[in-house]
């Protein structure tokens, strides 16, 4: 293991040149290579000072969380172990985040079921930490194919949810996640997810900085609760509960509780404006009657088809949602304008995109929401199948 | 304030579902508006100096002696209590008390509304409690009674108090104690 440093004002402990979050994304000379989406979350987590890291094994994150350990080897990451499965895992996080420590780690599909129990109770804590979410599906007969329903069971949380499309997105999402996540009245938890394969196992070409910088270390004193300490158990409310005393206090606190980590949430919207510059994306016709509302791979598959009904002679646009808690409802409303037909192709089953997007726009918008195509299981989403319901609603009479 | 928003199935009603959020930097909340420090300042010091008992409540970032600053704060609140005719009810914890608190010597953010009934307080500055406690407190005060309540914040800042100072440091706290003073002369309290 490389021999570390102390911290100084200038440095970290592995001697990168501290830097402010605009100038890491923002300003900082960028090369080009080309990389998987775990090799990409490796050179992000390199860039950020990471205290900690737990990991445990399962496809498709399995390699991310291997090159993270291998950043503790060279002596990038402070502290790195793996726990003895998703639920430990977790926990542990709390933990390392509890004490303080800037902590990532990564799952996958049937992982993230398994830990579920942690991911409210890191929200209540309010401990930033951070999750690159690999989806896969979690349905039985079990797959470890890309399928992101997983993603509809993290929705109630409380923890933010943000969506990368690609390689590039991941590396900058990982990023200023871990700067909105820690800013004071927000930190909360956030997931960043990206598809699993599509995105962790797919070579891109992606522009990073020089790796002789990182982000500012994470400074817990600027936390919305103490940190702990020998003297002073997490939140204090874990040596002291209230969850077992059923009368008016009681209950007044859990209601005040549980409001003030939604709005904890709302408050991440400006920082994740000004970082990920946006909440959506739109691309393609700005006039168009034909939209598409996506997340992550999904929006490849559909800006492809957009391509193609452009040569057909069809406008469309393509509005990728880049957060998904907080939910951008403003954004889309604002993007769906004029928009007659509105579909959503996801990759899972049950359409939960399809359900958010309902929510937000319900009495809002005229335009008619088709929900699909659908693919799911490890399925690719093949532009035609896009084109395919678009041409159904459109020309119905010419038929697809 | 107590306008029941988005959030009206829940008792406690929630200021970012009612579109407001923190102060940009720079700046302060006065209910929903964003206005500029010295004239929330000019507020806070006319809303305390009119209310009936004013109340300073002062959290464990202030009440211990973690470091130099917060000794500083401490004898600054002292004499911000005193150009306010403003009484001081401490938070010295954050655990629930249990079978009961004593709401004349202290105020908790689990029952913060028991402290404000019992004690009949109209206007009262949060200062430093932690920013998690502070927001679990505004929000039941803010459905539970109708004192008017104001965040102090030595970060962001608190929108579920009817007006919020951020990165409130000392030097921000004597500059406050310097406005309220001209307020009071003003007010010829």
């Amino acid at each position: 293991m490389t021999k570390r440093n102390d911290m100084t004002d200038k440095t970290n402990w592995s001697g990168q040149r501290l830097v402010s979050t605009d100038y890491m994304l923002f300003e900082a000379p960028r090369t080009k290579h080309f990389m998987t989406g775990s090799e990409v979350l490796k050179e992000a987590v390199k860039r950020c000072t990471v205290d900690a890291s737990v990991s445990y094994p399962i496809t498709p994150q399995s390699e991310a969380a291997h090159l993270i350990g291998e950043l503790w080897a060279e002596g990038y990451v402070g502290v790195y172990f793996r726990g003895e499965n998703e639920f430990g895992v977790m926990s542990e996080v709390a933990g390392c985040a509890m004490a303080g420590a800037r902590t990532i780690t990564t799952t996958s599909g049937p992982g993230t079921l398994r830990a579920m129990e942690n991911f409210p109770q890191w929200s209540g804590t309010r401990i930033p930490c951070q999750l690159v979410l690999m989806a896969r599906g979690i349905n039985s007969p079990l797959t470890i194919q890309p399928d992101n329903l997983e993603v509809s069971y993290l929705l109630e949380t409380g923890c933010m949810i943000w969506y990368a499309e690609n390689v590039q997105e991941l590396f900058d999402m990982s990023i200023a996640a871990f700067t909105v996540a820690e800013k004071p009245d927000v930190h909360v938890p956030i997931v960043t997810v990206v598809d699993g394969f599509f995105v962790s196992h797919t070579r891109e070409a992606v522009m990073l900085p020089d790796d002789d910088i990182a982000l500012e270390p994470y400074d817990p004193y600027a936390a919305p609760l103490p940190p702990i300490d020998s003297e002073m158990p997490p939140g204090r409310f874990l040596r002291d509960p209230f969850v077992m005393k059923s009368n008016y206090i009681s209950y007044a606190t859990h209601a005040s509780w549980q409001w003030e980590i939604r709005s904890a949430v709302e408050r991440s919207r400006p920082y994740a404006e000004h970082f990920l510059q946006g909440l959506v994306h739109t691309t393609g016709d700005e006039d168009a009657e034909v939209a598409f509302v996506t997340c992550g791979t999904a929006s490849s598959q559909a800006k492809e088809a957009q391509r193609e009904l452009t040569k057909m002679g069809i406008k469309s646009k393509v509005i990728k949602l880049r957060t998904i808690r907080p939910f951008p409802e403003e954004e889309l409303l604002e993007a769906v304008k004029g928009v007659k037909y509105l579909f959503v192709p996801e990759f899972n089953v049950v359409g939960w995109l399809e359900k958010e997007v309902r929510m937000a726009l319900y009495k809002k918008s005229d335009a008619e929401i088709v929900g699909g195509p659908r693919v799911a299981g490890g399925m690719s989403m093949p532009a035609e199948a896009i084109i395919k319901e678009v041409m159904e609603k459109v020309q119905p009479a010419q038929g697809a | 304030m107590a306008n029941l928003g988005p959030a009206y199935y829940s008792p406690y009603p929630t200021a970012t579902y009612e579109g407001n959020l923190t102060p940009p930097e720079g700046k302060a909340l006065l209910l929903e508006d964003i206005v500029d420090e010295e004239v929330a300042m000019r507020e806070v010091a006319k809303i305390m100096l009119t209310s009936e008992n004013a109340t300073i409540f002062p959290g464990p970032q202030v009440l211990y002696a973690w470091n130099e600053e917060a000794q500083k704060k401490a004898k600054i609140i002292k004499e911000m209590a005193e150009v306010l005719n403003a009484k001081m009810i401490p938070m010295y914890d954050y655990r629930p008390k249990y079978p009961k608190i004593d709401p004349e010597v202290e105020i908790n953010p689990n029952h913060p509304n028991l402290t404000i009934w019992h004690n009949n307080i109209k206007a009262a500055i949060f200062i430093g409690v932690h920013c998690h406690y502070a927001n679990v407190a505004l929000k039941i005060v803010r459905s539970e009674t109708d004192c008017y309540t104001i965040a102090m914040c030595g970060l962001n800042g608190h929108e579920d108090a009817m007006t919020t100072l951020r990165d409130q440091h000392s030097s921000e706290l004597e500059k406050f104690v310097e406005i309220a003073k001209e307020v009071k002369a003003e007010l010829g309290k």
